[in-house]
């Protein structure tokens, strides 16, 4: 499932590097607030989930190698981090759904896509 | 009494969001000709530069407050301000078990070095120093105070790695005297959404990342006399 295919299926909205969301993959989940967590535990393509919209959610991004970062329940993301994520290649979604929300919706997805 | 001129939160080249030109006689010679008293350099989670600014502090006639900011496990920035390089120093040693050890990737954070009184580049922490410690707020705080320092925690009013918005207000059992603010952020302004810490002293300075940054005489602290003790009484109450 590519980044382009799940934030259609659940209608969220891309706010950087959109170009990128059909060519990058998703191969997992990782839900953490915690940013030294997330950057010693996030892997290779997954979507990461936090509510940080600081600029150094960019750096994690890159650093781990995330498919996409979604912020959850429509938190407003700071243009500087918009920015700079478009600059790194980082696709920022958000997302009206809570962390929860979205983790099952990728689950559905991912279950659907699985059943052919 | 005097009133004197300080900064007393900027980082030098060994934080890997700073410029490079943050190096220590650079950062020093800026304070003079802006006109400071006492100046800190609080880099992220470690002390490797205070030898070499302290040198040229010393040389340039500025009084350097040795500090810290620290990252505890909460991701709270937490300054630690210390009377001496020896104490600064001990807290060091404490602090380097409690790395996380994560490997500082330059192309994305950054260089993190390290100078000597020269300005001449020593060595390059490999460790990334821009994210937690092992060391949760309670343990950093009485760590702090068992070497003989004094914590104060850093842009209060930040959406981001401050003790506000990581614990939702900042607990009374810890006794913080003394509360930073961001550059920019007024007392008033911060007190009309936290009334509750009205009975606290606070600070403001850069958080300068860039030489330019670095306060100019705006900022003030009364003190009896100009000396690293009588600021550290004042930031411990």
């Amino acid at each position: 499932m590519t980044v382009k295919d799940f934030v259609q299926h659940c209608g969220y909205r891309i706010l950087s590097c959109a170009d990128r969301a059909d060519k990058t993959e998703i191969t997992g989940v990782y839900v953490c607030d915690l940013l030294s967590m997330a950057m010693a535990r996030v892997k290779d393509g997954e979507l990461w989930v936090t509510v940080h919209t600081n600029i150094n959610i960019v750096a994690v991004a890159c650093l781990t190698n995330a498919s996409c970062v979604v912020i959850p329940e429509n938190i407003e993301v700071e243009e500087q981090t918009v920015n700079k994520a478009a600059e790194k290649g980082v696709i920022i979604v958000q997302s009206p759904h809570t962390s929860y929300e979205i983790c099952i919706n990728y689950h559905l997805k991912k279950s659907e896509s699985g059943n052919g | 009494m005097v009133k004197a001129a300080v900064d007393l939160h900027i980082h030098s080249c060994l934080s890997p969001c700073a410029s490079d030109d943050m190096t220590p006689n650079n950062i020093v010679m800026m304070s003079k000709i802006k006109g400071l008293d006492i100046i800190s350099v609080c880099d992220h989670n470690h002390t490797g530069n205070l030898e070499a600014v302290s040198k040229a502090a010393d040389e340039a006639g500025i009084l350097l407050l040795p500090g810290l900011e620290l990252e505890t496990s909460e991701e709270i920035h937490l300054l630690c301000y210390f009377p001496s390089l020896e104490s600064i120093f001990n807290m060091q040693s404490v602090l380097n078990n409690y790395y996380l050890n994560i490997e500082n990737r330059e192309d994305i954070f950054g260089p993190q070095w390290i100078m000597d009184a020269s300005d001449r580049p020593v060595r390059k922490v490999e460790h990334l120093l821009t994210t937690a410690t092992k060391l949760d707020l309670y343990s950093c705080v009485s760590l702090v105070r068992e070497i003989g320092g004094v914590p104060v925690p850093a842009h209060v009013d930040r959406s981001s790695y401050s003790i506000i918005s990581n614990l939702g207000s900042i607990p009374g059992d810890l006794h913080f005297n003394t509360l930073e603010l961001s550059r920019g952020v007024s007392k008033e302004d911060f007190l009309k959404k936290y009334p509750e810490y009205a009975d606290r002293f606070f600070i403001s300075s850069s958080d300068a990342h860039d030489l330019g940054m670095i306060l100019e005489r705006e900022w003030f602290i009364e003190l009896e006399k100009l000396s690293i003790m009588d600021i550290l009484e004042k930031l411990r109450g």
